[in-house]
This record gives C-alpha cells, sequence and structure tokens, in this order.
C-alpha cells in the first residue's frame, strides 16, 4: 500500500504547522488513523516514507499513546470512563449494560466490526457522569437502561 | 452569597467601565449553552483587552499588570503567570521564534474546568494567548488539547478561522507591525502530557517523558527556544486583567489571591457543573448553594477539592476558602478547583484505588520508584478492598507515601498520586481497619463483595 492522493494532500496540510516534517509525526499518524481507522505495519511504513522516518521510531509514538491503534478496531470506538467520578456514579452498572449489549468484553470487538469497546481514563466530563463517548460524542450521565438509545444512532 | 467585587468604585472618565465584569470569564457565554461567537464575544467586551494592550501597552507593561494582579496559575501549581513571563528574554538581543503554548490536556480525573471555557468560550482562551504572547514577544503558539475533546476542538478551530478573518490573528494584527500565528494541536493521548515538559516534548512528536529542569522552558522550552506554557484558565483570566487593570481584578475575590476562579461540583449532588465564583469561595457554598446541595439520601463525607492528585479533605472541613493559600491549612491543595464528592454510599478505599490504578496505569516509566512503586501501592490497595489486607500493609503503604514524596521522582506525577492516599490513611483509618478485620468490603452487598470490587484496569489501547 501507499498513501493516496487525498491522504497525501491532507498530510501536506499539516507539515507547515511545525518547523520540520518529524515534528509532525503525531498528528500524522493521527490523521492517517482517521482514514484508515487502525495503523497497520504498511500504514507505519507509508508514514515513515513521507516523514522521512523509521518504522521503529513511528511505532514508538503510537505504542505510548492511547488514541492510536496498532490492532483492527471497529466501525465505532465506545469509550467508557473508568476514572474515580464515574466511578462513584454507576460506572460498574454501566459497563455491564455496554458489554452485555454488545455482547463483548471491554477491549473487545463485536464480531460484526461495527464497535469496539476501550477504557478510557477521566473525560473532563466528571460533571456529567458517569460518562461515554461513541466516536466524537460525549454522553453523559447515561441513566441505567440508556444505553439501548444511544447505541442505535451508530449504524 | 458573600460580598464580592467589583471594587465599588464610581466609573472614572478615562478609566474602563467596569459595570457588570463580576464573572470576566463567562461574560461573554450564552445562556442556551452554545459556544460564544465572534459577535457574541465582541458584544460583551471581548477582544478590548488585546487593543488595549497593542494601542498603549509595551510588551513588559502587560507582563506587569499581570504580575500585579497576583494572577497564579490555574493549571494546578499556582505559579506566579506574570513571574514566569518576566523570565521570557525580551528585547532586540532576544532569540527567535519564542513560543506561547496552552496547556489544555485537562486528563486528571476530577478536572472539568479547562472543557467548560473551550465549549462556551473559545474566543477568550485566543484573546488571552494574544495577549500573552504580545507580552513575551513571541512568534507563533500552540494550544495543545488532549485526545477526546472533540467537541471543544471543533469550536477552537472555529473560533479560530472567525479571530483570523477579524484581523485578530496572522500578519500584522490589528495594524501594528506584531505578526503571531496559532495552531492547534490534539494529542495522541496519555496523562503525562499534562506535565508541561512533557507536553513540549509531545508537541515535537518525542516521545512524551518529562524533560530534566534546568533549563527553564522560558529559557529553552518547545524546540529548545524560549517557550511559555499555561493552562487554559490562566489565558482566560488575562484579558480583562489587562483591560480593566491589577487593582480591578484584586478586588474580585473574597480572600487575598485576587480575581475570580472557575469551580466545579461533581458527585451525588442536585445540580453539578461549573461556576466562575470569586476567588476564596467556600467548599461548603459552592456545594450547598451552587450545586444545590446533596441529592436526597446521600451524605458528604469529604471532597476530592481538585483532581484525584489533590488530598481528600473531611466534611467537617468544607468551610475553608478554596484558595492555594487556605488549602494549604486542611492539608490539601486546590489544584484544579473542581471537586469531586465522596458520599456516604462510596467506599473511600475503592474510591482511593481507583485513583492509584489511574496513576499506576498513566506513569510514563522514566523513573524507578514512579514505574515500581505505584503499581505496588494499587497492588496492596486492591488487596485491602478485596478483603486480602493485612494491617502490615497499611505500614507498607504509609512507607511509600514517604517513598515517593515530593522530590524524590522525576516528576510531579507520583508525588501527586501520593496525596489521595496520604489522605486516606489519615482520615479513613476506621474504614480500612473494618476491611481488614471482616475480610471483604462493607460498602458492597454481602453475597456479591468479590465480584463487586473494583476491576484491575484493562489496557488502554486494543
Ligand atoms: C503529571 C502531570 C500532569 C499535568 N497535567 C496538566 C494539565 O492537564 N493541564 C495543565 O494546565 N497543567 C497540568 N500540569 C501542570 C503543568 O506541568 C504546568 O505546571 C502548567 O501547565 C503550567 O500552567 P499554569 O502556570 O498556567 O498553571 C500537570 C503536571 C503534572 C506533573
Ligand atoms: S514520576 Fe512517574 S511520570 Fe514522572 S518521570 Fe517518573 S515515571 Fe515518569
Ligand atoms: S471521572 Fe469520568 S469524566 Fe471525569
Amino acid at each position: 500500500m501507499s498513501l493516496t492522493d487525498e491522504e497525501r494532500r491532507e498530510l501536506e496540510e499539516l507539515l507547515p504547522h511545525y518547523p520540520d516534517r518529524r515534528a509532525a509525526a503525531d498528528s500524522a499518524l493521527r490523521a492517517l488513523q482517521r482514514r484508515r481507522r487502525w495503523l497497520s505495519d504498511e500504514s507505519l511504513a507509508d508514514l515513515g516514507e513521507f516523514l522521512g522516518m523509521s518504522v521503529a521510531e513511528l511505532d514508538s509514538l503510537a505504542t505510548f499513546a492511547n488514541m492510536l491503534f496498532r490492532q483492527p478496531v471497529g466501525r465505532h470506538v465506545v469509550l467508557l470512563c473508568d476514572s474515580f467520578a464515574c466511578w462513584s456514579l454507576g460506572y460498574d452498572g454501566l459497563r455491564a449494560e455496554v458489554e452485555a449489549r454488545l455482547g463483548v468484553a471491554t477491549g473487545g470487538t463485536t464480531p460484526d466490526g461495527r464497535f469496539t469497546l476501550l477504557p478510557i481514563v477521566c473525560l473532563g466530563a466528571c460533571d456529567r457522569g458517569p460518562a461515554m463517548m461513541v466516536d466524537a460524542d460525549l454522553h453523559g450521565p447515561v441513566a441505567p437502561g440508556g444505553v439501548g438509545a444511544i447505541l442505535e444512532d451508530y449504524a | 452569597m458573600s460580598a464580592r467585587g467589583p471594587n465599588g468604585s464610581a466609573h472614572r472618565p478615562g478609566a474602563p467601565d467596569t459595570t457588570g465584569w463580576e464573572r470576566p470569564m463567562s461574560r461573554a457565554m450564552r445562556a442556551d449553552g452554545a459556544p460564544a461567537t465572534l459577535e457574541d464575544y465582541v458584544a460583551a467586551g471581548g477582544y478590548e483587552g488585546l487593543r488595549r494592550a497593542l494601542g498603549e501597552l509595551k510588551p513588559e507593561d502587560v507582563t506587569k499588570a499581570v504580575k500585579d494582579s497576583g494572577l497564579r496559575g490555574r493549571g494546578g501549581a499556582g505559579y506566579s503567570t506574570g513571574g514566569k513571563w518576566s523570565t521570557m528574554p525580551l528585547g532586540p538581543d532576544a532569540p527567535h521564534p519564542k513560543y506561547v503554548v496552552c496547556n489544555g490536556d485537562e486528563m486528571e480525573p476530577g478536572s472539568f474546568k479547562d472543557r467548560y471555557l473551550l465549549s462556551r468560550n473559545p474566543h477568550l482562551l485566543i484573546e488571552g494567548m494574544l495577549v500573552a504572547a504580545y507580552a513575551v514577544q513571541a512568534d507563533a503558539g500552540y494550544i495543545f488539547l488532549r485526545a477526546q475533546y472533540d467537541e471543544p476542538y471543533a469550536n477552537v478551530e472555529r473560533a479560530l478561522a472567525e479571530a483570523a478573518a477579524a484581523g485578530y490573528l496572522g500578519e500584522h494584527i490589528l495594524g501594528t507591525d506584531w505578526s503571531f500565528e496559532l495552531f492547534l494541536h490534539e494529542s495522541v493521548g496519555r496523562y503525562i502530557c499534562g506535565e508541561a515538559s512533557a507536553m513540549l516534548n509531545a508537541l515535537e512528536s518525542q516521545r512524551p517523558n518529562p524533560r530534566a529542569r534546568p533549563p527553564h522552558m522560558t529559557g529553552a522550552g518547545l524546540y529548545a527556544r524560549p517557550t511559555v506554557v499555561n493552562n487554559v484558565e490562566t489565558f482566560c483570566a488575562v484579558p480583562s486583567i489587562v483591560r480593566n487593570g491589577a487593582d480591578w481584578w484584586k478586588g474580585l475575590s473574597i480572600t487575598a489571591e485576587g480575581g475570580t476562579k472557575i469551580y466545579g461540583v461533581a458527585g451525588r449532588v442536585q445540580r453539578p457543573g461549573c461556576v466562575e465564583l470569586p476567588m476564596g469561595t467556600s467548599m461548603r457554598e459552592l456545594i450547598e448553594v451552587h450545586a444545590g446541595g446533596m441529592q436526597p439520601g446521600f451524605e458528604l463525607r469529604a471532597v476530592s477539592p481538585g483532581g484525584a492528585s489533590t488530598a481528600f479533605v473531611p466534611a467537617g472541613q468544607i468551610d475553608v476558602p478554596m484558595d492555594f493559600t487556605a488549602m494549604a491549612t486542611v492539608q490539601s491543595r486546590m489544584g484544579t478547583g473542581t471537586m469531586v464528592l465522596l458520599d456516604d454510599h462510596t467506599c473511600p478505599i475503592g474510591m482511593t484505588l481507583n485513583m492509584l490504578q489511574f496513576f499506576a496505569q498513566e506513569s510514563c516509566g522514566w523513573c524507578t520508584p514512579c514505574r515500581e512503586g505505584l503499581q505496588w501501592t494499587a497492588h496492596l490497595l486492591h488487596g485491602i478492598e478485596e478483603g486480602r489486607g493485612t494491617l502490615e500493609d497499611l505500614d507498607l503503604l504509609a512507607e511509600h507515601v514517604w517513598f515517593m514524596g515530593a522530590d524524590k521522582t522525576f516528576c510531579d506525577l507520583a508525588p501527586g498520586a501520593m496525596q489521595p492516599l496520604e489522605a486516606a490513611l489519615r482520615l479513613f483509618r476506621d474504614d480500612f481497619v473494618a476491611h481488614i478485620d471482616s475480610g471483604r468490603c462493607p460498602y458492597a452487598p454481602e453475597e456479591t463483595a468479590a465480584a463487586e470490587a473494583a476491576p484491575a484496569p484493562a489496557g488502554e489501547t486494543p
């Protein structure tokens, strides 16, 4: 695989924000992941060529970051806050409900590839706990029994 | 509500009219909750601080006003903002480029004020950064936002475009010969990126371990250039100080520290959320008046005053004013000033365990006491919570509190983690002993005690 013209154009647009290509790496990884959903070895190789970096260097960045995925994820990523405010406001019940709805444990992807369920640290929405995100959308407080209606909107 | 500013001074000719500016950071916020547009913002006196700075003040005068106001950084540590700016090299011989960076990482559990400002008043941050950049004569700036702040990101992105179109950003700002570029950067994640020097590494796409100090960032920061790093709320405080003056700002507070603060309350209260109030408002007033009091059936046991790295304050001490100085008298810190309540239905050991699991998971692994010690404290707490603890474990935990105390680790993550643990050992001794004596968590229903214990954290990456 190599970068498509469209991918290349988006990455080129990022470069002026940084003094050199190398410094754009985190943003480039994020941008490519948005398009390809997760970062395969081939994706790192494509980016390495574009940025003038080794795959190992990019991998060391990707494996440190919690929002760069080196394994396939579903079409929608559900992030469930497991930090202490949400924990005290009903996290255990919410987690059980989401896991039951999706039929996967936290960390898993539904067999149809629709959802991946991941834990996340505090979403800065403690006043809306228990909170969760689906893709770019924040949901909270999620009332008991409210998970189904939320997930329906993500095909 | 106690008496509050502004100083009550009548409008003097030539002085800015400060009538109705008691809540300078939320003035422009819309009642419908949508982000203030450029139009909303300007109608509420927005960008007047920038106009005043560029039109009437020399860069060093701006720094002086901020210093005189007593403004202390809102990222948690409370460092003098004007003091920090004044260490930036200024004048014809100063190296360029210089940078201004906004710390919008906000990942510490229990911190939720920057989201509020970014969601409701994005131009305020932009103006604050512009004024700061003018004061230190910076050439470019970055707004570092955590991953998952998609909505704040979109708001700031829109506001940046509006500001650029109106001539507040870019070349020859407001017709002067000063130019400044401002970029939005989205983090790829991890709490350590909020530590200012680790954040600069992250911005450079280096592995985000903290950096050794010295050198200080104002000497050698981003790309080894002079750099000012401030929190979102710190920048948001700046425009009104420059517009209305240091004395005006000082007159807004209840206590001596000056100004207003974005406070927040989360937990089993009637109306959780954020609110801007005079600095020094008491925790009791925040909880009982602004958050509407506890929900029926719940009683307050303790408060985590400003993020997971601040020590619990027991319910009996909530009359203390929330400011940097007064919080030390109850052996805690203001931190971010957004509090999370521990209620009487929630296990204090379980809550402390949750916090320590967070810190253990987010340790960057650079130095040994933190990398190994946090895992071990979380392990010991987990054992106690599940009923496998011993009294000796409490001594071991206390030893770790000393072992990872201030200045024994490479950065402040580990000492921060020890603050709630130290307070838990001091305040919740009876709960620890009850777990150990009965061999179970007294807060868990009898039959499911083991199953209910907090699960070990799963990895953040699939
Ligand atoms: C582990 C760790 C995480 C931090 N996270 C943040 C953060 O998310 N936001 C922030 O403004 N400051 C954070 N800080 C504090 C910063 O290092 C720095 O002191 C602050 O951004 C300076 O801004 P201020 O002077 O305006 O407060 C963190 C510190 C540590 C040790
Ligand atoms: S104290 Fe922890 S987070 Fe800070 S440098 Fe050491 S290992 Fe990293
Ligand atoms: S603890 Fe869940 S959003 Fe803060």
